[in-house]
């Protein structure tokens, strides 16, 4: 309880004001949980869009083509995933644009001219595109010829990624705002376009954009291969089965070192645009030398909540912070926390940063094993590696939702770097009492529409493993110990 | 630096780039009114068949387009705040709980049918059918609260604003009768002919009383506008298009009548510009021309974005002509 109450606190800095609740909570704290909790949501449906455009393309090419049972199956199958996926990543998309409005009307009004554009071109851009050829791909058939079929496709996915590009545009100028200056209109300090260029194709974009591009294919590809797995599992020698889970392992072995890499990368260019940030990252409490943590686990219960050196048993290379940091001087200065006023939760952060590495390099891990068994032909043989690859299937998402709480978290106070603080953000009209309202509604509803999800993804492989004619069996459930047989692997 | 490419940074690249774009904005406004309204129409009359059959009909009928129709409210919505951040904040923030429960009866609305066809279970299909229908009244309600609220000034919980709500049901019910009798087989097209025609006449005298009352209370300062020549002249336009609608219905000319039931909501709208115009948010005063971006946001998004819109224009020719046969529970015919 303690516990809980410090991390509400330090996450929300809404101790204050947290006292006097009895029935409703304020507004400022409910907004801002009603926002992470929607987004948090809505980025795994579009996630799962962006990352299974390309599988959905492959498959549909495939199968016109060649026109094979198990590319019908494959295409047949995760075009439902995608059509449900889809179906919830709009209705959970519009409530989040309706938020600037409801609940950050400060921040639409200070932003709007340089987040407005940008919204629009993703709807007019994208999501017509998506939506309009989505209708074709799922109820068109017949209606069309081959070719324009699989164009269909392509351009369904291709919206996907162009609204990840244009949604991207916004939340990157929020990380690393250029191209404005502020004036006064009615009366309030708003920003100014000056520079489209500077302000669309900011320093963040390309970082950001390509890091969640493939961190949508990684999760995606884990997704793919679990429940190939699971089916392989069942049914050793389901043809399309054995294919979709090679293919995935492939995208991975590409995928999963390329993020790591960029990852590094993309951390130096977050350091020298974003030095609070970073060192939240890195709980460098105190300006001064830096050592890089490889790896932390909390020594106490307490180092959960206070991430200093004292409590982490960590493996670290002593001053390589200062040199990554400098580019090549060991003795260098690094900002820490206490050059500033306010500070993220550092606890949040930091430990959300080695969540999202620690699992990068599982990934990687399971990606080179997938690859060597594939090479030594015993992929579907290895229960372990089966096993495995099912426990793993949900933990790309929770990479990627990870990601993101480093990226969003590690900015406060700030909603827009620099610029407007995410306080001065929130509506001064709202009362506690609708905030609270509203926070309770999604929270409840968006529970059981990730619940409904989940279902028809459960009945789907149901279908599927009875269409493949596989009887249920109860003793050969793919968790708890492994078999007596020792000669899997 | 843009200059030399043509976007002059400092003005407009019309003097009336900001009138423009309020009509534009009104008219992704009236688009999404007019299809989604359709959506919500076969979502409301669905309700009425318990038929498997006939449900699963109205259920092609619905699937490919909805989401498409469903996308001019996010254009509309991104286009105003893009031109006039100040009104998206305001009037999205002085209707928190009706522009939150507006979204998630859409939600309902959408998700219902998807998930419905996942499970051969009677008991999840009347859930699902619940979602479906319940989002679908709500919906129209909830946003013709807002958009009385907006244009009349008036609390959400006023007359004005739930008669605008209660209209809008209306004249979704009447359109989406008039679609799925123009594109289904002559048992429901007869059905639907009796539902329309109810929908269409409570939709008139919705929108008689709406009116007196607006005259009456001079809500918004609504009535000089209504009583000026153009608000007439759309009353009456408004009145024949029903009317008319309903003797096209009478005599089975169905799809003529479709056309003259979809001119219902396209009036709604322009009325809704015309009492809206020169301010764009009454309540405070603001106009037109004290609410728009600068002139570069604005030339930027025009330049970049008017070709796009005319694209999208023929996205939906190219939609509703593939899909511009009788439809069958199977799916659509040829
Ligand atoms: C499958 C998901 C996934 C995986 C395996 C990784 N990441 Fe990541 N990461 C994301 C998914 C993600 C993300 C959710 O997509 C973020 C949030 C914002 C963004 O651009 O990508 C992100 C952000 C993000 C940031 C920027 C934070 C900010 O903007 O403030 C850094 C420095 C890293 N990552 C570094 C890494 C490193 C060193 C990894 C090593 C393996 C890694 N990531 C693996
Ligand atoms: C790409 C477009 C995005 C925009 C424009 C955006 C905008 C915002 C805004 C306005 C806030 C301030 C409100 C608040 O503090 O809750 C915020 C915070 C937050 N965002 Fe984002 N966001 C975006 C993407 C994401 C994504 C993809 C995630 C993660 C899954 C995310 C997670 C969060 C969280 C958890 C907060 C709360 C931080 C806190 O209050 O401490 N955001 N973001
Ligand atoms: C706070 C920020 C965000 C807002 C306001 C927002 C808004 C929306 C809206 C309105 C839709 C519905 C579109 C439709 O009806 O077709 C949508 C869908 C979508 N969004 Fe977001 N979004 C946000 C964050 C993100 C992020 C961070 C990404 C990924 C990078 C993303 C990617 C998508 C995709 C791919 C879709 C298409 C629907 C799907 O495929 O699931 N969005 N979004």
């Amino acid at each position: 309880m303690h516990v809980a109450s410090q991390i509400l606190e330090g996450a929300f800095g809404a101790g204050p004001a947290l006292d006097g609740w009895v029935l409703f909570l304020p507004a400022e704290f409910a907004s801002r949980v009603q926002f992470g909790w929607t987004i948090s949501v809505h980025i795994l449906f579009a996630a799962l869009s962006i990352g299974l455009a390309p599988f959905i393309v492959y498959f549909t090419w495939k199968d016109v083509r060649t026109d094979t049972e198990r590319f019908s199956r494959l295409r047949s199958f995760w075009l439902k995933v995608f059509a449900v996926g889809f179906v919830m990543g709009t209705v959970t998309g519009i409530p989040m644009s309706f938020q600037f409005g409801t609940n950050f009307p400060q921040f639409s009004a200070v932003a709007g001219e340089l987040i407005g554009g940008p919204l629009a071109f993703e709807a007019k851009m994208a999501f017509f595109l998506e939506a309009v050829f989505l209708g074709v791909l799922l109820f068109g058939r017949e209606k069309v010829s081959d070719r324009t079929y699989v164009l269909s496709s392509v351009l369904v996915g291709f919206g996907a990624w162009l609204s990840g590009f244009w949604i991207l545009v916004v939340n990157a100028w929020m990380q690393t705002p250029q191209g404005y200056e502020m004036i006064t209109r009615n009366g309030m300090e708003v920003a100014k376009l000056t520079d489209p260029i500077a302000a669309f194709l900011n320093p963040r974009l390309p970082w950001m954009y390509v890091h969640m591009i493939n961190a949508s294919v990684i999760s995606v590809a884990l997704l793919v291969a679990g429940v190939a797995a699971y089916i392989v599992w069942k049914k050793r020698n389901a043809k399309a089965w054995n294919t979709a889970l090679k293919i995935a392992i492939l995208i991975l072995i590409v995928a999963a070192p390329l993020q790591a890499v960029h990852g590094d990368a993309y951390g130096r260019h977050v350091e020298n645009t974003q030095p609070q940030k970073f060192a939240a990252m890195e709980a460098h409490y105190e300006t001064g030398t830096a050592d890089l943590h490889l790896f932390a686990i909390p020594t106490s219960p307490d180092a959960i909540m206070n991430p200093s050196e004292e409590n982490l048993f960590a493996i670290s290379l002593p001053r390589v912070g200062s040199f990554l940091a400098s580019g090549g001087d060991f003795d260098a200065v690094v900002k820490g926390l206490d050059e500033y006023e306010q500070n993220p939760p550092v606890p949040l952060v930091f430990w959300s940063f080695r969540i999202m590495v620690g699992l990068g390099f599982l990934f990687i891990a399971l990606a080179f094993w997938g690859g060597y068994l594939t090479y030594r032909g015993r992929l579907a043989d290895s229960k372990r590696y089966l096993r495995a690859m099912i426990a793993a299937s949900p933990l790309g998402f929770a990479a990627l939702l990870t990601g993101w709480y480093v990226t969003e978290i590690g900015r406060q106070p700030w909603v827009i770097q620099d610029v407007l603080t995410t306080s001065e953000a929130v509506s001064t009209t709202l009362s506690s009492a609708e905030a609270t309202t509203s926070l309770v509604a999604f929270v409840v509803i968006y529970i059981g529409l990730v619940l409904a999800a989940l279902y028809v993804l459960r009945w789907l492989i149901e279908d599927e493993l009875r269409d493949l004619g596989v009887e249920e069996s109860a003793d050969d459930h793919w968790y708890g110990p492994l078999p007596e047989v020792a000669s899997d692997d | 630096m843009i200059e030399p490419l043509v976007i002059p940074v400092d003005r407009y690249l019309h003097p009336s780039l900001p009138e423009i774009w309020f009509g534009v904005v009104m008219f992704a406004l009236a688009m999404y009114v007019v299809l989604d309204g359709l959506d919500f129409g076969i979502g409301m009359l669905y309700a009425t068949r318990d038929d498997d059959h006939d449900r699963e009909t109205m259920l092609a009928a619905f699937g490919p387009i909805w989401d498409a129709n469903e996308v001019w409210l996010i254009a509309f919505g991104t286009m105003l705040l893009a031109a006039f951040p100040d009104v998206y904040s305001r009037l999205l923030a002085d209707n928190y709980l009706i522009a939150l429960g507006f979204v998630l009866a859409l939600l309902f609305r959408g998700v219902g049918p998807e998930l419905r066809e996942q499970r051969e279970d009677e008991q999840w299909r009347r859930a699902c059918d619940y979602s479906f229908v319940g989002g679908s009244v709500l919906a129209p309600f909830l946003f013709g609260v807002l958009a009385g609220s907006w244009v009349f000034s008036v609390g959400a919980l006023s007359l004005p604003a739930i008669l605008t709500g209660v209209g809008l049901v209306a004249v979704s019910a009447a359109t989406g009768a008039a679609f799925l009798a123009a594109k289904t087989g002559p048992a429901l097209a007869e059905e639907m002919r009796d539902l329309g025609i109810l929908a269409t006449i409570a939709y008139l005298g919705g929108v008689v009383v709406l009116l007196a009352v607006v005259i009456w209370t001079d809500a918004g300062g609504a009535a000089g506008t209504i009583l000026s020549a153009p608000g007439i002249g759309i009353v009456a336009l408004s009145v024949i298009a029903g009317l008319g609608g309903i003797v096209l219905a009478l005599r089975d000319r169905y799809r003529a009548w479709l056309a003259s039931a979809l001119a219902l909501p396209t009036l709604l709208s322009v009325l809704v510009a015309l009492l809206l115009y020169p301010t764009i948010y009454p309540a405070t005063g603001l106009t037109v021309s004290d609410a728009v971006v600068s002139p570069l946001a604005l030339n930027l998004t025009t330049v970049l974005g008017f070709p796009v819109l005319v694209v999208v224009l023929w996205y939906f020719k190219f939609l509703y002509g593939v899909f511009s046969g009788p439809i069958e529970a199977e799916g659509y015919g040829t």
